[in-house]
């Protein structure tokens, strides 16, 4: 579904992404670890197309298609979606609203007629009940005096509601309490289909205790130093980035 | 953000959808303002000779009057001698049915989508159209007679109902009020009337629809609305131009009176042509409209969708003279390209218990300059009186100006007036969580400006809000950046 080659991005000429490679196939959870500062949002930055965060090398080809050709709005609609680390607040636009405008968008995009209100009510009814979201939520405007974990939540709400190929999930368990930790893992467990994948980024292994990862890398320097099954997750609990930290220098001395 | 600016660049300065010219034979007064053009229009319009005379004052006053010196802008050298006073189609029988309309007019006003046609007309709105300095029709007159209510044009109120024009006409805003007013005094061209007897709710929308056409003229339309006690209404006006390299002046004055317990609701969907991206042309937009709440628990509400225009300079007002009555302004104002808007309200509170509330949006995008100016005045008897203010302003790229100019002259210790103000950015990172949803940037500012107007649009009766927010998104293509 995802190759990522080599991907080299920067920010303000400052190299952020320096080499980095990742397989990701339909079906499969990726978590993605790393200490702050690694690269982890810029990696999610740069595969939606953010303004700011020039890809200087490499290639991403998501579903047989150069992901980098595509405006942000297409990639998008081609089934990329990622749950913020830092939802932001649009005062004024209802939450219902804009994911009606977002769901027609992406379907007009493959050809597909407009949701008919009712179907659209339907759907929203019935993802709302999936991920257990507010009924309140879903109609104010869009995050507008949302707690923290709720703007959380209704990214996942949203995730629901637009069905990706392939969502990211960039810290979306920091600031959740333990029982909507719970159930946004639920929420995303259901969302799991053969057809789609995941990556997720957290500094936690107590997610992935619930999510339970294929496969863990470990993000240091804008490189992947380390991947391994969802038992790397709890080696990294127990003993921190360090020994990681100390490998990569070595190598890169060699 | 590169990308984005370019978009929002382009969306902000895409082109005006109503800039097409009608080809059709007009009388156009010559160019110049004087004793004789005043007499000239009185005298087309068969007006008796109280209103002539009164002309004549305003005319006079408006030749001692200097240009007001106060706003945020520096005001253009306006050339009165070079503006011609009135235009008309040249047909000049009275127009009984849509036959006698001119095809062309028609067609002018089937291509603006003005309901002129009543049996394909919006239901629930009655409009009259007015094409440069005439009233050219009023729909479902009949229909309305029948409760009662007069919704005729300025011109026939004048032959028609000459007491009530005279009782209540100049009695809001004088001739001496401004310049503008002074003018409007001596040139008034044609405008909208209404009057809603005692006890009635009007049923539909009144609306009076503008447009000015012809070259090298201005508009100077006398709008004067009169709810009698107990009574309701909800009038809508709106307004296009042709695109032209020099610019038009567009002085309007409009008077509403609420007597006791009446309410009256005026909305404005301002769309005059704003000129090109360099900011020439463009209509010279100089309003004034004030009400007064007469009786007790009488109401006025402004609300005002401004996107048109060179220069937009007016400020709404109501004096609350009765007791226990309530006076409102909402505003949307919207700069972008060259733009200026300097417009806000004036709430004079003189009677007791007296309520007023005034939320503005001003939406800065390109190089527009927005500026809210607003007056809270509370008078020594005007006990217990109230007010809130909430004036914030939205700027979209990096070269727009928002101001507020707010005013507050409190002489009674009772008042309680309270102002709050915001500016903010449509961020960057807002756009970009809309496109990583699927939504392109024109669609996403749309909806950011739209939620952001939100308070204010909920204002316009339905089928206008959905209007309104179509126009500004169209008004925003280009601008985004
Ligand atoms: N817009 C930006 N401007 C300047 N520097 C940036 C920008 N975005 C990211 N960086 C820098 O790039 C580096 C990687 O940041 P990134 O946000 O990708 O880290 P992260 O792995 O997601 O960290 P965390 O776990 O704290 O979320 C950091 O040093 C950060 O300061
Ligand atoms: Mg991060």
């Amino acid at each position: 579904m995802l190759s990522i080659k080599n991907l080299q991005t920067s920010v303000d000429d400052k190299e952020i992404l320096r080499g980095l490679n990742l397989e990701i196939r339909a079906g499969e959870v990726h978590a993605l670890m790393g200490p702050n500062g690694s690269g982890k949002s810029t990696l999610a930055a740069a595969l939606t197309g953010r303004d700011n965060y020039n890809v200087t090398g490499g290639q991403v080809i998501f579903e047989g298609r150069n992901l980098l050709d595509l405006s942000p709005e297409n990639r998008a609609r081609e089934g990329v979606f990622l749950a913020f680390q830092y939802p932001v607040e649009i005062p004024g636009v209802s939450n219902i609203n804009f994911l009606r405008t977002a769901l027609n968008e992406i379907r007009k995009y493959r050809n597909l007629s407009p949701l008919e209100s009712k179907e659209f009510l339907k759907l929203v009814k019935e993802k709302q009940k999936l991920v257990e979201f507010d009924v309140a939520l879903s109609n104010r405007s869009l995050n507008e005096g949302f707690s923290g974990g709720e703007k959380k939540r209704n990214e996942i709400f949203q995730l629901a509601m637009l069905e990706p190929k392939l969502a990211i999930l960039d810290e979306t368990d920091s600031g959740l309490d333990i029982d909507a930790l719970r159930i946004v893992a639920k929420g995303v467990n259901k969302l799991r289909t053969n057809d789609n994948a995941f990556i997720i980024i957290t500094h936690y292994q107590r997610l992935l205790e619930y999510i339970v990862p294929d496969f863990v890398h470990v993000l240091y320097n804008g490189q992947i130093v380390k991947s391994g099954g969802k038992e790397l997750a709890l080696e990294l609990e127990e003993k921190g980035y360090d020994w990681l930290k100390e490998e990569s220098k070595e190598r890169e001395l060699v | 953000m590169s990308n984005t600016n370019e978009i929002l660049e382009r969306l902000t300065t895409e082109s005006y959808e109503y800039g097409f010219v009608t080809d059709i034979e007009m009388d156009i007064a010559p160019k110049g303002l004087n004793e004789e053009i005043v007499r000239f229009i009185s005298h087309e319009k068969n007006e008796p000779d109280w209103l002539l005379q009164w002309r004549l004052k305003g005319l006079h006053h408006f030749q001692k009057s200097e240009m007001p010196h106060w706003q945020n802008f520096r005001m253009p050298e306006i050339d009165f001698q070079s503006i011609s006073y009135y235009a008309a189609p040249a047909k000049k029988t009275k127009l009984n049915s849509l036959d006698d309309v001119d095809p062309e007019l028609l067609a002018t006003f089937e291509k603006l989508g003005i309901p002129i046609n009543e049996q394909k007309a919006l239901t629930g709105v009655a409009v009259d159209v007015v094409f440069d300095s005439v009233s050219v029709k009023t729909t479902f007159r009949e229909k309305l007679q029948e409760l009662g209510i007069i919704f005729c044009s300025f011109s026939e109120a004048v032959r028609e109902y000459p007491g009530l024009v005279k009782k209540y006409l100049g009695s809001v805003v004088p001739y001496t009020d401004n310049v503008f007013a002074a003018l409007n005094a001596a040139v008034a061209s044609d405008g909208s009337f209404a009057y809603i007897p005692k006890g009635v709710r009007c049923p539909m929308e009144l609306s009076t629809y503008f447009r000015i056409n012809a070259q090298n003229t201005g508009q100077f339309e006398r709008t004067l609305i009169i709810a009698d006690e107990g009574s309701y209404v909800s009038y809508l006006e709106g307004c296009t131009a042709p695109m032209r390299d020099e610019n038009q002046l567009h002085a309007a004055v409009v008077e509403l009176i609420a007597l006791g317990n009446a309410e009256i609701k005026y909305s404005t969907v301002q769309n005059w042509y704003p000129g090109d991206k360099e900011g020439k042309g463009g209509i010279y937009n100089f309003v004034t409209k004030r009400g007064i709440c007469k009786g007790t628990n009488s109401k006025i509400s402004w609300t005002q969708v401004e996107t048109g225009s060179a220069i937009t300079w007016k400020y709404p007002s109501v004096i609350l003279r009765g007791d226990n009555s309530t006076g409102e302004f909402y505003s949307v104002a919207l700069t972008k390209n060259r733009q200026i808007a300097d417009t806000g309200t004036k709430m004079y509170h003189i009677g007791r218990n007296t309520r007023s509330r005034i939320i503005s949006k001003g939406i800065s995008a390109g190089h527009g300059s927005n500026s809210y100016r607003g007056l809270v005045q509370v008078g020594a008897g005007a006990e217990n009186a109230r007010n809130f203010t909430q004036c914030d302003s939205l700027l979209i790229g990096d070269e727009c100006g928002a101001h507020t100019f707010p005013y507050i002259e409190a002489k009674n210790n009772s008042a309680i007036v309270e102002h709050e103000a915001t500016t903010s950015k449509i961020g960057e990172d807002q756009i970009f969580y809309l496109k990583q949803r699927g939504i392109d940037t024109e669609k996403a500012v749309a909806l950011i400006v739209n939620g952001y107007a939100k308070e204010v649009l909920n204002q316009l009766p339905m089928e206008f809000a959905v209007e309104a927010q179509k126009l500004l998104a169209i008004s925003l293509e280009g601008s985004v950046g």
